[in-house]
């Protein structure tokens, strides 16, 4: 089944992509705002694959795009936390690199 | 019908006094706690005299023998149907008898205190204690089961334990006050196995029960013998074992002498009256069984109480410290008492060695007590314990001076003071049944006269030494006790205690036997007169005496070494054999297994901590490679 031409395993890819993009960007940057901005990417990859899933297979029901718009409510208030994590550090360390921030060990 | 249930607050008041002394105490003046603790003891020693009267004169006899009443009886323990114990006051001619002496001793000693410990720094926790030590004694007299009485017997262990160690900053007196407690509970241990091994086959923990017609039928036919002797022999033995290290005999005598560390008072009421006759009691309380079950636990006691009686009159005679000579004193006459059950048959004139026995236990109370009491009166004079920096002290204390005397004219045995009555009806058991008990008894007689004139002279008479101050008589709070008991002394001796106490409480006559109340008031006095001629004035004979003895006197003076044996014993060979072994295999094994266990997850957390690095992003890492792990684990199971 298709829908705007598309098939469901493109929809999957995308969001696939974007998962590990997401993950790749957390692991690698260095500066929080962009680790944060990773985690956005993880999260709609997975409103994506919410979506994809709910329109293709059961078009009659709708949580999937319900939980879609959850997601996207936590992440708005996650995002905003984060924020402030990251304001408090800067005023702290005087910079956002993620390196510096290892004092929490053994 | 006479009601004893009154009975009851013999034993309220004091343990009462104590909570209301122990936990409030510091908010009275020293002197409220100390009057109010009196007038505690007071009533119930009223009481236990009406309980006397009403039990020897009122109460109608059945079969002209004194009735055995259980006057409470609850159950404490309900542990199993077939396994309970009881708590209650049991009254028998015994346990009336014993509350006369303990109440009276013990309100003596009370009135006496407030004088005496005038001004010591813990006055109300003293009371305290003496009101606890009363209860427990009390607890103990009218236990109605043998359990109720081992349960107060530790009670008056740790009582007498708390009071032994009273000058607490003093490191004598908390060795002393340990090794007392140690040594009563090493014997107390031979009790509760003897408690076991009775129960277990009687099935009976009551006195009513177990030296009731049943409970000697059990024990008589029991055929069970375990290294040659019977059960019952075992079982009494053992119990004499707690019996002998309560009331000191040898060689469980140890920690007696050393007890005197503790306040004059004290000694007179627990050392001296009450707590160390304890075992004499124990024995008296089981005595049918001892005499139909266990003849040759009978004799064996008899054979303890004469050596232990033989074996502190001659140490005793050579010590310095009055309180020490008082002490050796009272082991002694504890020996006669025990003999004296040791030689006695049951019933009728048979139990006169019975009946001797609680006699002089009766009249011992009153005279050690009263020598006790003077001792302390002279040691608050002088302020020294040692009869060399005294002498001439008849001039400033009058009246313990007199008392004193009586005193010593009582233990001395002289006609016609109490002593005399007692100890004479003990001789007469001792020759109509040992001879050899007899000679040794006779002997201790005149020794006893011998040292407690010794002490007498030299304190009251010889030569004055220089004093810091002019000694002083005691004030009239101690010597009114005194006079009471010096006067208890006199008079105790006629009581009719054959009419009274009787080992099948059926009263008997008996009658002074001449052919040995002569002699024994006859070695009585050639001892006094011994100890006149050397020690009236200072006499140049007693340093030849000492020298000609030179090693017999020099070992009797350290007490035969005794202690440095249980020292060689413990510390040389069970500590070095057999505690060191076991404490390396403890240190070492069972601790080094745990240490081991230990030490394995330090080092491994010591290698792995690094892997804790603070960057969030190898966290981060490894929790993405574990998402990984699992999925491809449940990717792969799902096939």
């Amino acid at each position: 089944m298709e829908r705007y031409g598309i098939p469901l395993e493109g929809f999957l890819v995308i969001s696939t992509a974007m998962f590990f993009i997401g993950i790749y960007g957390f692991l690698v940057r260095k500066n929080l705002i962009t680790m944060l901005m990773s985690i956005e990417l993880i999260l709609n990859s997975v409103n994506i694959n919410f979506v994809a899933f709910n329109s293709y297979l059961f078009p009659e029901n709708m949580q999937g795009n319900f939980f879609a718009l959850i997601v996207v409510a936590i992440a708005a208030a996650e995002a905003s936390v984060a924020i402030a994590l990251i304001i408090n550090i800067y005023r702290r360390f005087s910079n956002i690199e993620v390196e510096n921030i290892d004092e929490m060990k053994y | 019908m006479i009601n004893f249930s009154y009975t009851i607050w013999i034993l309220i008041i004091p343990i009462f006094m104590f909570l209301l002394l122990g936990l409030l105490g510091m908010k009275f003046k020293p002197i409220i706690s100390g009057v109010l603790g009196t007038i505690g003891l007071g009533v119930v020693m009223l009481l236990s005299y009406y309980a006397a009267y009403q039990y020897f004169f009122q109460l109608p006899r059945i079969d002209d023998a004194y009735q055995q009443i259980l006057a409470h009886n609850i159950t404490w323990l309900n542990l199993s149907a077939s396994l309970q114990i009881k708590m209650g006051v049991f009254i028998d001619p015994i346990s009336v008898m014993m509350l006369v002496v303990v109440s009276t001793v013990s309100f003596m000693v009370h009135l006496y205190s407030i004088g005496y410990m005038k001004g010591e720094k813990g006055f109300q926790r003293f009371f305290a204690f003496l009101s606890l030590f009363t209860f427990s004694m009390l607890g103990l007299v009218v236990a109605t089961n043998i359990f109720q009485m081992y349960i107060f017997w530790e009670l008056v262990g740790v009582s007498s334990f708390l009071l032994i160690g009273f000058y607490y900053e003093r490191p004598s007196a908390v060795a002393a006050s340990k090794k007392a407690f140690i040594v009563t509970r090493f014997a107390d241990l031979g009790f509760l196995v003897g408690i076991l091994l009775l129960s277990y086959y009687t099935k009976s923990f009551d006195f009513l029960n177990i030296t009731g017609p049943v409970g000697i039928e059990v024990t008589r036919n029991l055929t069970q013998t375990f290294l040659g002797m019977s059960v019952a022999t075992w079982a009494l033995l053992l119990i004499f074992m707690g019996g002998a290290g309560k009331s000191a005999m040898f060689p469980l005598h140890i920690w007696l002498p050393d007890a005197m560390e503790g306040p004059t008072p004290v000694s007179a009421l627990i050392h001296a009256a009450t707590m160390v006759v304890a075992g004499v009691y124990l024995v008296a309380r089981l005595f049918p069984l001892y005499a139909f079950a266990a003849p040759d636990a009978l004799t064996v006691i008899a054979y303890v109480g004469g050596f232990t009686s033989l074996f502190a009159a001659v140490i005793a005679c050579t010590q310095f410290d009055i309180k020490r000579v008082l002490a050796f004193s009272t082991l002694s006459q504890i020996g006669y008492m025990m003999l004296a059950l040791g030689v006695s048959g049951y019933g009728g004139e048979k139990g006169l060695g019975y009946m001797a026995s609680m006699f002089h236990l009766f009249t011992h109370a009153m005279f050690k007590a009263l020598l006790f009491l003077g001792a302390g009166s002279i040691i608050h004079a002088v302020h020294s314990n040692y009869m060399n920096e005294m002498g001439g002290l008849r001039k400033y204390l009058p009246i313990t001076h007199l008392t004193f005397l009586i005193a010593c004219l009582t233990i001395a045995g002289l006609f016609p003071l109490s002593g005399f009555w007692s100890k004479d009806e003990i001789l007469v058991a001792a020759y109509e049944h040992n001879k050899l008990l007899f000679v040794v008894e006779y002997l201790v007689a005149g020794l006893t006269a011998f040292y407690m004139f010794r002490l007498y002279f030299r304190v009251f008479w010889n030569k004055e030494p220089h004093y810091h101050h002019k000694p002083h008589e005691s004030p009239l709070v101690m010597t009114i006790p005194l006079m009471f008991l010096a006067v208890a002394s006199i008079f105790t001796g006629f009581l009719p205690f054959s009419q009274m106490v009787t080992s099948d409480r059926l009263p008997f006559e008996s009658e002074t036997n001449l052919m040995i109340a002569i002699p024994s008031v006859a070695i009585g006095l050639v001892g006094i007169f011994i100890a006149f001629l050397l020690y009236k004035k200072d006499n140049v004979l007693v340093g030849k005496i000492v020298t000609g003895l030179g090693g017999i006197y020099t070992t009797i003076y350290n007490k035969f070494y005794i202690d440095e044996v249980y020292m060689f014993v413990t510390k040389k060979i069970i500590f070095n054999l057999i505690s060191r072994p076991v404490a390396w295999f403890d240190r070492h094994v069972v601790d080094g297994f745990m240490n081991g266990i230990a030490g394995v997850t330090v080092l491994a957390s010591r290698k792995i901590k690094g892997a804790q690095s603070g960057q969030l992003q190898h966290y981060a890492f490894f929790f993405v490679l574990g998402a990984i792990a699992f999925a491809l684990i449940f990717i792969y199971l799902w096939q």
